[in-house]
């Protein structure tokens, strides 16, 4: 359980982060470490240089823009929760937050590494791919970006570009009216990675009804997934239309089968979580609504 | 790399390799061997210590990552004369522990949240200790360890340990 050996680098700007990142093809940027330093220590990694990018402070911020909820990619999970510009307009990553790891791991981990590694269970990723957030990399002198669902293609495979440098995640902000967010996973114990995730959004009309529904699943595939629940929009959300909208969504779901799960399980659990997040989000919508 | 760390107090200077974790620091470089090495891959949450104010796995961060931050180790919990602070004096009375290896580790994360929140609840006592595995004290009387401690930390019923100063 010891690393082998690597150089390190703590570059004071973006820029320099960069150069040395493009210089050296077997680098790797480290930012919270929650993951890369147990891959390191099991040498599942062995990355030539580390290049730290958790002081850099460009990348320590959550910024209301024009474009959306910009955060910084060296953001601790831990800050993130916190955060009232998050609760407020980005209520579905608000909500995921909770689940992500545990306290000691949060306070290190960062929103950007936990999508640059792109782990299919990870919260964070699926809040994004939910919510279709731009992924912004910085590639030499030029930015690249990314939809999540082009983003993510395998477990811990992504698009990332060769010596780009993820710098921050635009989320969209919440639309205007009554909006309500939900959350939902099970794992075998609090902290650890989820058999199967589900997470949902949804927008009332003035007249109650559903004016526009968010839903995804994750941890029983390869990536994180978003479904299209547009079939709600116009409904009243009773609990039969959510069951009938996520049945229907889910209906071609194929799951992963690991030592952990079954993919029955996982289906099942999918389901079900899924219909508790939409119905999450709908009470919560009403609440804003009342 | 030469590295500085403030361990309890104290500027501890040290020449450690890019790949020596927190954990191997303190433990071989500093020589404090209260944090303990469990699984070091961050599952288990022995080697947790407080970085900056907050709680951390010390085998999930390299040991220049922390070069000039605030580190607080199970030895710079006590009391200047050795005696027990309020957190660990909770843990005897409460028998929250047994064996005493992930002892060190819940304690910090314990003071952790303490230090943020004199009256957590019990899921949130559970929560904090969430990354912490006891395998033979029982989680149990470990929250009710910490429920005890925040209890005398809350009302300033001075601990036994503090009224003898």
């Amino acid at each position: 359980m010891k690393a082998a050996s690597f150089s390190y680098l703590r570059p004071a700007t973006v820029a320099e982060a960069c150069e040395a990142l493009s210089a050296d093809s077997e680098s790797r940027v480290l930012a919270g470490g929650q993951t890369l330093v147990p891959m390191l220590a099991m040498r599942l990694s062995r990355p030539s240089l580390l290049i730290d990018i958790t002081r850099l402070q460009d990348l320590r911020t959550i910024e209301d823009m024009e474009a959306g909820i910009v955060i910084g990619a060296s953001v601790r999970q831990a800050e993130a929760l916190v955060s009232d510009l998050i609760a407020r307009e980005v209520p579905l990553l608000a909500a995921a937050l909770p689940h992500v790891g545990h306290p000691p791991t949060r306070a290190r981990g960062t929103v950007g590494g936990s999508i640059a590694h792109g782990d299919p269970s990870a919260e964070i990723a699926l809040a994004a791919t939910i919510l279709g957030a731009r992924i912004v990399f910085q590639v030499d002198d030029r930015t690249e970006d990314f939809e999540p669902e082009n983003f993510f293609i395998g477990p811990t495979m992504t698009m990332a570009p060769m010596g780009g440098l993820l710098t921050h995640l635009i989320f969209p902000k919440r639309p205007d009216g009554a909006v309500g967010a939900g959350f939902r996973e099970i794992a075998s114990r609090r902290s650890d990675y989820a058999f199967a995730s589900a997470g949902a959004q949804i927008r009332l009309n003035e007249d109650g009804r559903c004016a526009q529904a968010w839903m995804g699943v994750g941890s029983v595939g390869d990536v994180p997934l978003a479904f299209d629940v547009s079939g709600l929009s116009g409904t009243r959300l009773t609990d039969d239309d959510l069951d009938k909208a996520v049945d229907a969504a889910l209906a071609a779901l194929d799951c992963v089968d690991d030592m952990h799960a079954t993919s029955t399980y996982r289906r099942r659990a999918a389901a079900r979580l899924a219909v508790q997040a939409l119905t999450d989000a709908r009470d919560q919508a009403t609440g804003a609504r009342a | 790399m030469t590295t500085e760390l403030t361990v309890n107090g104290h500027i501890r200077r040290i020449d450690v390799e890019p790949r020596t974790t927190l954990l191997d620091a303190l433990r071989d470089d500093v020589g404090l061997k209260g944090t303990h090495a469990g699984c070091e891959h961050g599952v288990c949450g022995a080697c947790t210590v407080i970085v900056d104010g907050d709680a951390v796995r010390s085998c999930l961060m390299l040991a220049v990552q922390c070069d000039g931050l605030n580190i607080m180790t199970i030895e710079g919990v006590a009391l200047a004369d050795g005696k027990m602070d309020i957190i660990q004096d909770s843990f005897c009375e409460t028998h929250g522990l047994q064996c005493g290896y992930c002892t060190p580790g819940m304690v910090l994360a314990a003071r952790a949240l303490l230090a943020r929140d004199t009256s957590p609840s019990d899921d949130q006592i559970r929560e904090a200790i969430s990354g912490n595995i006891c395998r033979c004290t029982g989680y149990q009387q470990i929250v009710e360890a910490i429920r005890l401690a925040a209890k005398r930390t809350r009302e300033g019923n001075i601990a036994p340990m503090e009224a003898e100063q």
